[in-house]
C-alpha cells in the first residue's frame, strides 16, 4: 500500500514538474533568442533610470488596480443574484455572454464600447434627443475603466457564481431552519465563500488590465496614459530595441509578482467540511425586495455587456455580410482559427491538469509554485515570446512549418491563467473531499480520474476549455509576426479588411466571430455538461 | 484523447505553408497585408508578373512597413526575402544600415513623383501626401492650413495616430516639425485640445472617424477617392492646407542574400511598367510613381493638389526621430 500510494504522489509530482518546466522552457528560451540572437538594441540598464519608464510602471499599476476594484465590487452583487436566481429563462445563455467579452478581439470590443458610450453612441445621440446634458467625455482614465470593467465583471461574475454554487446544500438547509436573516446570510455564508476566490479573480483582473494594450491606446486619450505593455511593444517597433523591451518586460513580471504575493496573503484555504451532498443551488429569497434586487442586479449586468455586443452585431448586418459569407477566404480563415483555437484548448486543458496535480501532495510551496507560474505566465508579453521563438525557429530554418505549432502554444499559455482560475476551487474541493478514500481505497490513476475527478470537473473542465478556446480564436496578438498567406485566422481577416478601408466588410466579419465563438463555447460546455451523471 | 491530439497535431502541420511545384523557382515577397490581399493589387500583379517570369510570386503579408523591417531584421542575412515592397521613405536608412538591401541598377527615368528621386537601393512604387481627412456633415467650414488646424475650436475633435508605432502618425510628427521646426512642442500643446485620442495604427483612427467619433482625422489625400468610388460618397474630403503637404512615398528593394538576385531585378524593373502600376489607384489607394497604360479614375481628378510638398530626407529623419519623438512625448503628456 504505501509503495502504492508513493508511486500515485510521484506521478502527481512528475506531472507538474513536466508542466513547469514546459512553461519555464517556453518563456525563457524566447528571452534568450530576443536577446542574445536579436540585432542591435541599447543598453539594459538605461530603461531602469528612465524617468518616463516609472511614470508608465505607476500608471500601469493604478489603472490596473482600479479596473480590478471596480471589476469585483460590480461582480459581487451580479454573482450572488445570478445564484440566487438559479433558473429563469434564457439564464445558460446569460452566462455564456459573459464569457463574450473578454474573447473579443479587443479592437472590436471596443468600436462595441464607443457604440454606447462614445461621443457619437447612442447614449449621447440619445442625451442629445431629449435635451438631456450628455456624457462627459470618455477618452482618458475613464475610458480604460469602463472598457476594462466591460472586459473583466463579467468574468469575475462567472468566477464567483461558480464559487456561491459550490456552497454545499447542508448550509442553506441550515440557514432556513434557523431562520437566518438575509444580512446574516450574506455575513455567514455567501460572503465567505466569495472571499475565498476574490483575490484569484482580482489578481486574474490585474494582470489582464497590467497587460492591457488596445484599450489603452485608443481610449487613453494620448501618451500620457500608457501602460507597460504599450512601452513593449512601442521598444519593439520603429526602435527595435529588444533589450529595452525585455527590461520592460522584467519590470512589469516583478512589479506583479509583488501584487501576487500581496493578494496571496489574503487567500483563504478552501472550505474542507465534508459534504455528503452535491452543491446545491442557492435557495431564492422570495420576498419581493429581495426579487427586485436580482432582477436590478441581473438586468444591469445584462444590459452593460450586451449593449455593446448588440452594436457589434447590428453594425455587421449589412449587405456586405451575403457575399462575406460566401468567400472562400472566410472560410479558410475560420477553418485556420477553429484548428488552432482547438490545439491551444487542448495544450491549455493538459498544462492546467498537470499543474493542478501539485494540489495533490499537500506540500503548500509546490503549489504555490504551480499557482505562480499558471498566473504570470500571463503578463509576459505575447509579442517578446512571438519574437523570441521566432528568432529559434528561424535559425532553425522552421520558421514556415513550425509557426502555427508556436502561435497555439503561445495562446494556451495565455489562456492558462483562466483556465487555472476556473478548475482550481473544484479541484481542491474533490481532493479535500474525496482525497482521503481514495487514499484509503487506493484509487489512483485512471480509475481516480474515471469515477472522482471527471464527475465532478466535467462542468469546470467544459467551461475552461470553452473560455480558452474562445480566447484563442479571438487572439490576434500572437500571430502578428508570423503573417503569410497560407495561414490567416479570422481576427487577422479583420484586421486586414480594417486596414483598407473595408469597415463594413470588417463589421460583418467581426458579427461572424461573435456567432462562432457564441457556438463553440455551448458546443465545448454541452461536451462538460451533458455527459451521464454518475456521483460516486 | 491521444486520438485528438494526434489528429490536432496533423492538422497544424497542414495549416503550414502548402508544398509547391519545385520545378520553379519561388520569388518571395515581404509586403504589407492591404497589398497582398485578395482586394489589393497583390494579385493581380502576381498575375502579370508570373506571365513572363517563369517563376513563382508568393507573399509574406505582414503588418505594415515597419513589420517588415523588423522581420527583415529578426531574420538577418537567412532570411528568405528576395523582394522587401511597402517601406516608406522614413524607414529608407534603417533598412540600409542593416546592410541587408541590394542596388537596383535601375534606370529610373520617367518616374512621376512630385520630388526628384535618385536613390540608388529603393525603387518608389506609389506615393500620396497626408491629409486631414474631414466628414463635410459635420464640418461646414475646414481649417484651411496647419495653423488653424491647431488654433481651431477644441470642440471638434481629431483623431490622430502615434509616431512611436505608426507610419502616418510619423509622417504627421514630421510635418509639424517641417512647419513649425523648433516652435513645434508648443503647437502640439496648442493641438492637445483638440485631439480626440492617439491611436496606435492608421486602422484605428480611421475606424474612429467613419463611426463619427471625432469629424477629422489623419489619412491620406487619396482616401476620398475610396469613398467616391466604392462607397459613391463625397462626404468625407481631404483639406486643404496652405503650408503645403508632408509627402509618404512608398517604395521596394531587393534583398541581398536573394537567391534569385536577377528574378528580384526584373521584378523591381516591373513595377515601375504600366502592368503594375494599373493595379496601384484604386487597389492601392494611392498615386502611381510611374505611368499607367490609362488614365487614372475620374475621382482622382477632383482631389485636393497640394500646393507644397514637405519632405524631410531621410538621413535627416533618421538622426533626429528619436529627438523629435521625446520632444512630442514631452509636449503630449504635461
Amino acid at each position: 500500500m504505501p509503495t502504492l500510494r508513493h508511486t500515485a504522489a510521484s506521478a502527481s509530482a512528475s506531472a507538474t514538474w513536466a508542466a513547469l518546466a514546459f512553461i519555464a522552457g517556453a518563456v525563457l528560451a524566447a528571452a534568450t533568442g530576443l536577446i542574445f540572437l536579436a540585432p542591435g538594441g541599447s543598453a539594459w540598464s538605461g530603461t531602469f533610470t528612465d524617468p518616463y519608464v516609472w511614470r508608465v510602471a505607476r500608471f500601469t499599476l493604478w489603472q490596473a488596480a482600479l479596473s480590478a476594484l471596480l471589476s469585483i465590487l460590480f461582480a459581487m452583487p451580479v454573482a450572488h443574484a445570478l445564484a440566487r436566481r438559479a433558473r429563469f429563462t434564457g439564464r445558460t445563455w446569460l452566462i455564456r455572454l459573459l464569457s463574450l467579452p473578454l474573447a473579443l478581439p479587443q479592437l472590436v470590443a471596443v468600436m462595441g464600447i464607443l457604440s454606447l458610450w462614445g461621443r457619437h453612441g447612442w447614449l449621447a445621440r440619445a442625451a442629445h434627443f431629449t435635451g438631456l446634458p450628455g456624457l462627459p467625455g470618455i477618452y482618458g482614465l475613464t475610458g480604460i475603466l469602463l472598457a476594462h470593467v466591460f472586459f473583466n465583471m463579467p468574468l469575475a461574475a462567472r468566477i464567483l457564481t461558480a464559487a456561491l454554487e459550490r456552497i454545499p446544500g447542508e448550509y442553506w438547509r441550515l440557514a432556513a431552519q434557523l431562520a437566518m436573516p438575509r444580512a446574516a446570510i450574506w455575513r455567514h455564508i455567501a460572503w465567505p465563500a466569495m472571499a475565498r476566490v476574490i483575490p484569484g479573480a482580482a489578481l486574474l483582473i490585474f494582470m489582464l488590465c497590467a497587460t492591457s494594450f488596445t484599450v489603452v491606446l485608443i481610449l487613453g486619450g494620448g501618451p500620457a496614459a500608457t501602460t507597460l505593455e504599450v512601452a513593449i511593444y512601442q521598444a519593439l517597433r520603429f526602435d527595435f530595441d529588444p533589450p529595452r523591451a525585455m527590461a520592460l518586460s522584467l519590470l512589469q513580471v516583478l512589479v506583479t509578482t509583488a501584487v501576487f504575493f500581496i493578494l496571496r496573503r489574503f487567500t483563504r484555504a478552501p472550505d474542507v467540511t465534508a459534504s455528503l451532498e452535491a452543491p446545491h443551488a442557492h435557495p431564492a429569497g422570495n420576498d419581493p425586495a429581495a426579487r427586485l434586487a436580482d432582477t436590478f442586479w441581473i438586468g444591469l449586468a445584462a444590459i452593460f455587456t450586451a449593449a455593446p455586443l448588440a452594436a457589434i452585431a447590428a453594425a455587421g448586418l449589412t449587405p456586405d455580410l451575403v457575399p462575406l459569407l460566401a468567400s472562400p477566404a472566410l472560410h479558410g480563415a475560420l477553418l485556420a482559427s477553429l484548428i488552432l483555437a482547438a490545439a491551444a484548448a487542448a495544450l491549455t486543458l493538459i498544462l492546467s491538469w498537470a499543474l493542478l496535480q501539485s494540489l495533490r501532495l499537500r506540500d503548500p510551496s509546490f503549489a504555490a509554485m504551480g499557482d505562480l507560474a499558471a498566473s504570470l505566465i500571463l503578463v509576459i508579453p505575447p509579442v517578446v515570446l512571438g519574437a523570441g521563438w521566432f528568432i529559434i525557429l528561424h535559425r532553425a530554418g522552421q520558421e514556415a512549418t513550425l509557426a502555427p505549432v508556436l502561435v497555439a502554444t503561445i495562446n494556451a499559455l495565455m489562456s492558462l491563467p483562466f483556465a487555472w482560475r476556473i478548475l482550481r476551487p473544484p479541484f481542491e474541493e474533490a481532493q479535500a473531499r474525496y482525497g482521503r478514500l481514495c487514499a484509503a481505497l487506493d484509487i489512483t490513476g485512471l480509475a481516480r480520474l474515471r469515477l472522482v475527478d471527471w464527475p465532478m470537473l466535467r462542468r469546470p473542465l467544459g467551461l475552461a476549455a470553452a473560455l480558452s478556446l474562445a480566447l484563442s480564436i479571438g487572439d490576434l496578438g500572437a500571430i502578428a509576426l508570423f503573417g503569410s498567406e497560407s495561414f490567416r485566422t479570422l481576427p487577422w481577416l479583420l484586421y486586414q479588411k480594417l486596414g483598407s478601408y473595408r469597415t463594413d466588410e470588417a463589421a460583418g466579419l467581426a458579427l461572424i466571430l461573435l456567432v462562432f465563438i457564441l457556438a463553440l463555447m455551448a458546443l465545448a460546455e454541452a461536451l462538460g455538461g451533458q455527459s451521464r451523471r454518475n456521483t460516486p | 484523447m491521444f486520438k485528438t491530439i494526434s489528429v490536432l497535431i496533423l492538422a497544424l502541420a497542414a495549416l503550414a505553408a502548402p508544398v509547391r511545384a519545385a520545378d520553379k523557382p519561388v520569388l518571395t515577397i515581404y509586403t504589407y497585408d492591404s497589398f497582398s490581399a485578395d482586394w489589393g493589387p497583390g494579385p493581380a500583379v502576381k498575375a502579370a508578373f508570373e506571365k513572363t517570369c517563369g517563376c513563382t510570386v508568393k507573399y509574406t503579408g505582414l503588418k505594415d512597413g515597419v513589420s517588415i523591417l523588423n522581420r527583415l531584421k529578426l531574420e538577418g542575412s537567412s532570411t528568405k526575402a528576395d523582394i522587401v515592397l511597402g517601406l516608406d521613405t522614413n524607414l529608407i536608412t534603417e533598412t540600409r544600415a542593416s546592410g541587408l538591401n541590394a542596388p537596383h541598377g535601375l534606370k529610373l527615368t520617367g518616374l512621376k513623383l512630385p520630388i526628384s528621386w535618385s536613390d540608388g537601393d529603393f525603387v518608389p512604387y506609389d506615393w500620396a501626401h497626408f491629409a486631414v481627412i474631414y466628414d463635410s456633415r459635420r464640418i461646414k467650414t475646414p481649417p484651411r492650413s496647419l495653423e488653424e488646424l491647431v488654433s481651431g475650436p477644441a470642440e471638434q475633435k481629431i483623431v490622430l495616430q502615434d509616431p512611436r508605432t505608426s507610419t502616418p502618425g510619423l509622417g504627421f510628427l514630421l510635418w509639424m516639425k517641417s512647419v513649425y521646426g523648433p516652435g513645434a512642442a508648443a503647437k502640439w500643446k496648442q493641438l492637445k485640445r483638440r485631439i480626440l485620442t492617439i491611436t496606435p495604427g492608421w486602422s484605428a483612427a480611421y475606424g474612429l472617424f467613419t463611426k463619427g467619433e471625432a469629424p477629422m482625422v489623419l489619412s491620406y489625400v487619396t482616401s476620398p477617392a475610396y469613398h467616391m468610388i466604392e462607397d459613391k460618397t463625397t462626404r468625407y474630403k481631404a483639406a486643404k492646407f496652405a503650408e503645403g503637404h508632408y509627402l509618404q512615398v512608398e517604395v521596394a528593394a531587393a534583398v541581398k542574400t536573394s537567391a534569385h538576385p536577377k528574378l528580384a531585378h526584373d521584378f523591381l524593373a516591373f513595377m515601375i511598367t504600366p502592368a503594375f502600376q494599373d493595379n496601384i489607384p484604386t487597389k492601392n489607394w494611392m498615386f502611381p510613381a510611374a505611368p499607367t497604360s490609362r488614365p487614372l479614375p475620374e475621382a482622382f481628378g477632383k482631389l485636393i493638389k497640394p500646393s507644397r510638398t514637405l519632405l524631410y530626407p531621410p538621413q535627416v529623419v533618421s538622426k533626429n526621430r528619436k529627438a523629435w519623438i521625446a520632444e512630442w512625448l514631452k509636449a503630449m503628456s504635461e
